[in-house]
C-alpha cells in the first residue's frame, strides 16, 4: 500500500444516502481475478442518466467524493473500493460508512471520512456553488480544509492512521506475532472442527 | 468481572494479542473461500511466496457465478469459467479443500457450513462474503470480510478488529401463523432501518427467536447485514445442538461430550451490557414484502405502498421518492395488488429444505399463472437431492416452477440467472437493491410461502388467507 498523507483535490457531491457497493461495482464485473480496471464500470447504472455527476465535465478529475449516510452498505466486495479508487477517488467523506466497506478502505489507503451531516452538507453545496473549491485532506492533522477558513477535524483510529501514514501492510504486522500464534493453536480445544 | 454477552465470551476465547490503540487480533476456526472474492488474495499470497497457514480450517467451494441449469464447463461465459478454474488452482496449489461443481456437497458456503456440521457453537468463521452471518443461528460469530483481509486469514489465521459494540434484538410472545423467520427479520429491518446495526453484533433473543428452527434463525442471522450489523448470534440452546449432532464435522464420542459442555457456557450473563436494544412484539408480526429498493423499505402485506411524504425525514422521502421511481410503483397502491413477472426461490437466506417444504406447501394444488416464470434454486446439492426424495421437485416442476441445480443464482446477479429490465420478481434472496437482481431489475423481499402464493395468483397474496 502507497502511504497516505496530505493531499488537495476537488470534489465529487454525490448526494444520496445508502449508497450501496451494487451501484458502486454492479456484481456482473466482479469476475475479474484482478485488483484493477474496475473503475470504468463504477456506478454504471446511475451513470446511464446524462444528468449524473459523474458525468459532468466540471467534477472530472475530482479526488474527494462527498456522499450520504451509510456509504458503502451491502456486500463485502472489496471491488466497491477498488473501482472508487479507480475513478481517481482518494477519500470519501460522509456523515457514515458501512463496517466492511470502512475495512476495506482501510486495507487499500482510501480515507472513509467521517464528518457530521451538516459538515457534510455544507462541503457538498461550497462544492456544487464552485467544482473547483479545493479540499485538502490532511491524514497527519485529522483535518480537511476549504477555502475562506473552513475547517473541520476527523476520527480516525490510531492504528488504521499509522497503518495508513507509513504504507504498511498489516500481514507482516501480524506475522510479527506468529509465536503467539503458534502458542494459541497448541491450546486449542482438540475438539474444534477441521474441514479435512 | 463485569458480566459479558455471548458474543464478548467468544471474542476474549478467541483473542491472540490486545494492545492500546491497536485493534484485537483474533483466532479464526473457520475461513470459508469462494471463486468470487478470493482470487486477489491467494495472487497476493503468491507475490509475497507466502502459504496458506491452515488448510485444514479453511474450506472453498464455487456458488456465486455459477450457472444453474447445466454443471457443463465450458461456461458461456468465459469469465466466470475463468474465475471457476482460478478457484480449482488456488486450491490445488494451497492445499486447500475444494466442494468443486460437481461435489454432491457443492452449495452455497453459508448453507453447507453447518449443513456440514463445520459451523458449530462458540466458533469464530469469517468469509468474503457479507452474508457469513448467517453462521451466528449456532452460536458462532461469524462476519464477511472483504479480499484484503481473506489474504490475511489465508496467511496467518488471524484476524485484527476493533471490538464491536453489543445490541440486543428480542422479539417477545408467538409468531402468528403462517408467518416465517423471514417476516422476522423483514419486520426488524423496518424497525431498526438499514443503518440501525452499525458497529455492532446483535444477539437475537426472546420465545420467537427461541421457538424459531435451527434454519429460521439462519435466515434471521442471514440479514443481519441489511441492518449493517456485521455478526448477529442467537445464544445455542437444545434446538443447536440437536441441529449439529450427527453431522460429518460434528465431534462424537468424548469429544461431543466436551463439546456440549462448552457451548453450555455460551449464554449472555444476567449482567451483560448492551450498548443498544431493541423490543420487537412477536404477535404483531405479519407477513411482509418490501417495495422499495433497500430491505427495510417494507409494509405488511395488508397494507399499501406508503407516501413518501408520510416519512419522518427529509432524507427518508427522497430515497422512498427514488426507490419508487425505479421499481415503477405508485404509492397508495395496495401491496397484494403489485403483479409480478418472475419468482425466484433459494439463496443462503431461503435456499434451505425448510424454505422449499414451505413453498411447496404454499403452492397448495395449484400452477405458476400464466406469464409468470418462476424457478427454484436449492442452497446446496445435498438440499436438491433431499427435495427430490421428499417428492418436493416434483410438486414444483408439476406446478410449472423450474428446478435448478444449487448456487447463489438470481440473488445477486452475476450468472446467467438475471431478470431483464423492468420485470418485477417476487425473490426470496436478501437484497433489494437497484439492479441487485439484473440492470433495471425490480425486486420484492418475501418469504417462501408469500413468493410461491405469488407465483401462484400472479401478483403478491397474504399466505395467510390460504
Amino acid at each position: 500500500m502507497e502511504p497516505v498523507t496530505t493531499f488537495s483535490g476537488t470534489g465529487l457531491p454525490l448526494d444520496r444516502a445508502d449508497v450501496d457497493t451494487d451501484q458502486i461495482i454492479p456484481a456482473k464485473y466482479l469476475k475479474r481475478i484482478e485488483r484493477t480496471g474496475y473503475g470504468p464500470f463504477a456506478f454504471e447504472a446511475w451513470a446511464k442518466d446524462p444528468d449524473f455527476v459523474t458525468n459532468q465535465p466540471e467534477y472530472q478529475g475530482a479526488s474527494v467524493m462527498l456522499a450520504g449516510p451509510n456509504f458503502g452498505c451491502g456486500s463485502s466486495r472489496e471491488h466497491a473500493v477498488w473501482a472508487i479508487q479507480g475513478m481517481g477517488v482518494r477519500a470519501v467523506i460522509a456523515p457514515s460508512f458501512a463496517d466492511i466497506f470502512r475495512n476495506n478502505s482501510a486495507k487499500m489507503g482510501l480515507l472513509t471520512i467521517h464528518l457530521s451531516q451538516p459538515d457534510v452538507e455544507e462541503l457538498m453545496r461550497m462544492v456544487e456553488a464552485e467544482s473547483n473549491t479545493p479540499i485538502t485532506v490532511n491524514l497527519e492533522e485529522q483535518t480537511v480544509t476549504a477555502p475562506g477558513g473552513w475547517s473541520r477535524s476527523f476520527e480516525i483510529a490510531p492504528f488504521v492512521k499509522h497503518c495508513l501514514l507509513n504504507g504498511l501492510d498489516d500481514i507482516s504486522l501480524t506475522l510479527e506475532h506468529d509465536d503467539l500464534i503458534a502458542e494459541y493453536e497448541s491450546n486449542r480445544p482438540s475438539t474444534k472442527p477441521a474441514t479435512v | 468481572m463485569a458480566g459479558r454477552t455471548v458474543a464478548q465470551k467468544i471474542w476474549d476465547e478467541h483473542l491472540i494479542r490486545s494492545a492500546e490503540g491497536q485493534p484485537d487480533l483474533l483466532y479464526i476456526d473457520l475461513h470459508l473461500v469462494h471463486e468470487v472474492t478470493s482470487p486477489q488474495a491467494f495472487e497476493g499470497l503468491r507475490l509475497t511466496g507466502r502459504r496458506v497457514r491452515r488448510p485444514d480450517l479453511t474450506l472453498a467451494t464455487q456458488d456465486h457465478n455459477v450457472p444453474t441449469d447445466t454443471r457443463i464447463e465450458p461456461y458461456a461465459d468465459p469469465l466466470s469459467q475463468q474465475q471457476v478454474e482460478s478457484l480449482r488452482a488456488n486450491c490445488e496449489e494451497f492445499g486447500v479443500p475444494l466442494y468443486d461443481t460437481l461435489d454432491p456437497r457443492q452449495g452455497i458456503v453459508h448453507i453447507i457450513g453447518p449443513e456440514q456440521g463445520l459451523t458449530q457453537p462458540g466458533l469464530t468463521i469469517v468469509c468474503g462474503d457479507s452474508h457469513t452471518s448467517t453462521h451466528g443461528a449456532l452460536g458462532a460469530l461469524a462476519f464477511g470480510i472483504g479480499t484484503s483481509e481473506v489474504e490475511h486469514v489465508l496467511a496467518t489465521q488471524t484476524l485484527p478488529q476493533a471490538p464491536l459494540k453489543q445490541m440486543s434484538v428480542e422479539v417477545t410472545g408467538e409468531l402468528p401463523g403462517a408467518c416465517s423467520a423471514k417476516d422476522v427479520i423483514l419486520t426488524i429491518l423496518n424497525t431498526i432501518g438499514t443503518g440501525g446495526g452499525v458497529g455492532h453484533v446483535i444477539e437475537y433473543r426472546g420465545d420467537v427467536i427461541r421457538n424459531l428452527s435451527m434454519e429460521g434463525r439462519m435466515t434471521v442471522c442471514n440479514m443481519t447485514i441489511e441492518g449493517g450489523a456485521r455478526a448477529g448470534l442467537v445464544a445455542p440452546d437444545e434446538t443447536t445442538i440437536a441441529y449439529v449432532k450427527g453431522r460429518p464435522h460434528a465431534p462424537s464420542g468424548d469429544a461431543w461430550d466436551a463439546a456440549v459442555e462448552r457451548w453450555s457456557e455460551l449464554v449472555s450473563d444476567d449482567d451483560a451490557v448492551f450498548d443498544t436494544e431493541v423490543v420487537i412484539a412477536g404477535e404483531e408480526i405479519v407477513p411482509f414484502v418490501t417495495w422499495g429498493t433497500n430491505p427495510a423499505q417494507s409494509a405488511p402485506v395488508t397494507e399499501s405502498i406508503p407516501d413518501p411524504a408520510s416519512l419522518a425525514t427529509a432524507s427518508a422521502q427522497e430515497s422512498a421518492e427514488r426507490a419508487l421511481a425505479y421499481q415503477g410503483l405508485t404509492a397508495g397502491t395496495p401491496i397484494t395488488d403489485i403483479a409480478i413477472d418472475r419468482v425466484f426461490i433459494g439463496s443462503c437466506t431461503n435456499g434451505r429444505i425448510e424454505d422449499l417444504r414451505a413453498a411447496a406447501g404454499a403452492i397448495a394444488g395449484g400452477r405458476v399463472a400464466e406469464g409468470v416464470n418462476a424457478m427454484v434454486v436449492p442452497g446446496s446439492g445435498l438440499v436438491k437431492v433431499q427435495a427430490e426424495e421428499e417428492g418436493l421437485a416434483d410438486i414444483f416442476r408439476d406446478a410449472g416452477f423450474e428446478w435448478r441445480d444449487a448456487g447463489c443464482s438470481m440473488c445477486l446477479g452475476m450468472n446467467p440467472d438475471i431478470l431483464s429490465p423492468q420485470e418485477r420478481c417476487a425473490s426470496t434472496s436478501n437484497r433489494n437493491f437497484e439492479g441487485r437482481q439484473g440492470p433495471g431489475g425490480r425486486t420484492h423481499l418475501v418469504s417462501p410461502a408469500m413468493a410461491a402464493a405469488a407465483a401462484v395468483a400472479g401478483h403478491f397474496v397474504d399466505v395467510r388467507s390460504l
